[in-house]
């Protein structure tokens, strides 16, 4: 043994190096993530957690399965490709309530909402139907005379309720 | 199908409580979702957008984005008659040529146009969602990543707000955010989309200019329309695998 004779210092250092090592793995145990690594390098969990973000638009089939009077008469007009909640909103709450007439979605103003599609512009495509809103409608809401649902001027003929022009829904 | 009282009283809050796990999104209640099974993607129709800014304001709703942030934004280009005549000097004056505006990210709309010379157009833009993006290569601690599925996330729990990603990113996609203090970006509605819901933005859109899409589904009709139209993505040169496919893309826009 003539070979280690003298390298009790190394033995310690060596020993002293084992420890840290050993030192790290538990550290690395307990501050690394379980899931880190899973997929890549990041934290697998993370997947669902982002996932778990809750809803706010419902989605129109969600709409379209209380509400299909209405999806009928929508889908034969104009705005057949329009979803529900472009224009009503996110539903998700009223939706999902207990009781959905507890969380009465608000009615939108057709003042704003008709205007911000079809404000004439030379910006926006050339076949997108569009209006100069003071000249077409004279002030009156847009809704005097188009139904939202269905706003071809033939669907509204049939539909429009009997009440004063300007009448405020 | 017949259904009498007896069943419907049993079928109702059933139903009820598998709305209810829909809601929740925990992993374990959307059993169904396959990560290998899709690889997302976005194709933005730019003959179809008239800048009505719906999907800016979805997107806000949709995933409280604070007020001077976007996760998606609209702008408008106007290409002037001396650039179309022109198109290899647009690169001489990029400030002005051509004229680009996004008032808000687009959330209110655009002014009415009144100059009707040249052509304009609208570009929404988002998170390209690249296969190979340079804003996860770059992260020190492993807080951002694509995703099995296609989706750029970031792990809000483990991003040191370094910024650094912001910077990676050629699209300008991403931002710090101020409450949190760390990055933000689109996560293509990663909670809808592993629900089968499509985006927030899609969802709002009137024209169908936004649509989400699957590229692992042979069904998706994304697979006929690559096929059928021009479609381009944003800086291709940079090769970072982008999937917002932009159908009609001007090549005035950077």
């Amino acid at each position: 043994m003539s070979l280690f004779k003298d390298a009790g210092h190394l033995f310690r250092f060596a020993g002293l190096f084992v420890l840290a090592f050993l030192v790290f793995l538990v550290v690395r145990h307990f501050v690394v993530p379980p899931s880190f690594g899973q997929y890549g390098h990041y934290r697998g969990a993370a997947i669902a957690e982002i996932a778990s973000h809750p809803v706010k638009f419902a989605g129109h089939d969600t709409c379209e399965g209380c509400h299909s009077d209405v999806a009928d008469k929508k889908n034969k007009g104009k705005h057949a490709h329009v979803n529900c909640e472009a224009c009503h909103g996110a539903q998700a709450k009223h939706a999902t309530a207990d009781d959905p007439s507890t969380v009465k979605p608000v009615l939108p103003d057709v003042a704003v909402l008709c205007a911000r599609c079809h404000t004439a512009s030379a910006a926006k495509p050339k076949t997108f139907p569009q209006v100069v809103p003071a000249d077409h409608s004279n002030g009156m809401p847009c809704d005097t005379c188009h139904q939202p649902h269905s706003p071809g001027m033939d669907a509204a003929a049939a539909d429009v309720p009997a009440k004063p022009a300007g009448g405020v829904k | 199908m017949n259904i009498n009282r007896r069943q419907m009283l049993i079928l109702l809050p059933a139903a009820a409580i598998a709305w209810k796990s829909v809601l929740a999104g925990t992993p374990e209640d959307s059993p169904n979702y396959k990560m290998s099974d899709h690889w997302w993607g976005m194709l933005i129709d730019i003959p179809k957008c008239i800048g009505c800014g719906n999907c800016v304001r979805a997107c806000q709703t949709e995933n409280d984005v604070p007020d001077g942030y976007f996760r998606t934004w609209v702008e408008r280009y106007h290409v002037s008659d001396w650039e179309m005549k022109n198109p290899q000097d647009i690169m001489t004056n990029p400030m002005t040529d051509p004229q680009v505006i996004s008032p808000d990210g687009g959330k209110e709309g655009f002014p009415v146009a009144t100059d009707t010379s040249g052509k304009y157009f609208f570009v929404p833009k988002m998170c390209n969602h690249c296969a190979d993006s340079p804003c996860t290569q770059v992260c020190p601690v492993g807080a951002t990543f694509v995703a099995p599925d296609g989706v750029v996330l970031v792990d809000p729990k483990y991003c040191l707000g370094c910024a650094y990603c912001v910077q990676a990113c050629p699209y300008g996609c991403r931002y710090i955010h101020p409450e949190k203090r760390t990055a933000d970006k689109c996560t293509l509605c990663y909670h809808r989309i592993t629900k089968g819901l499509t985006t927030a933005c899609c969802e709002a859109c009137p024209t169908g200019a936004r649509q989400l899409v699957d590229l692992k589904n042979p069904k998706d009709p994304i697979h006929e329309f690559l096929k059928t139209h021009s479609v381009q993505v944003l800086k291709p040169q940079m090769a970072t695998g982008a999937k917002a496919f932009y159908n009609g893309l001007d090549g005035s826009v950077r």
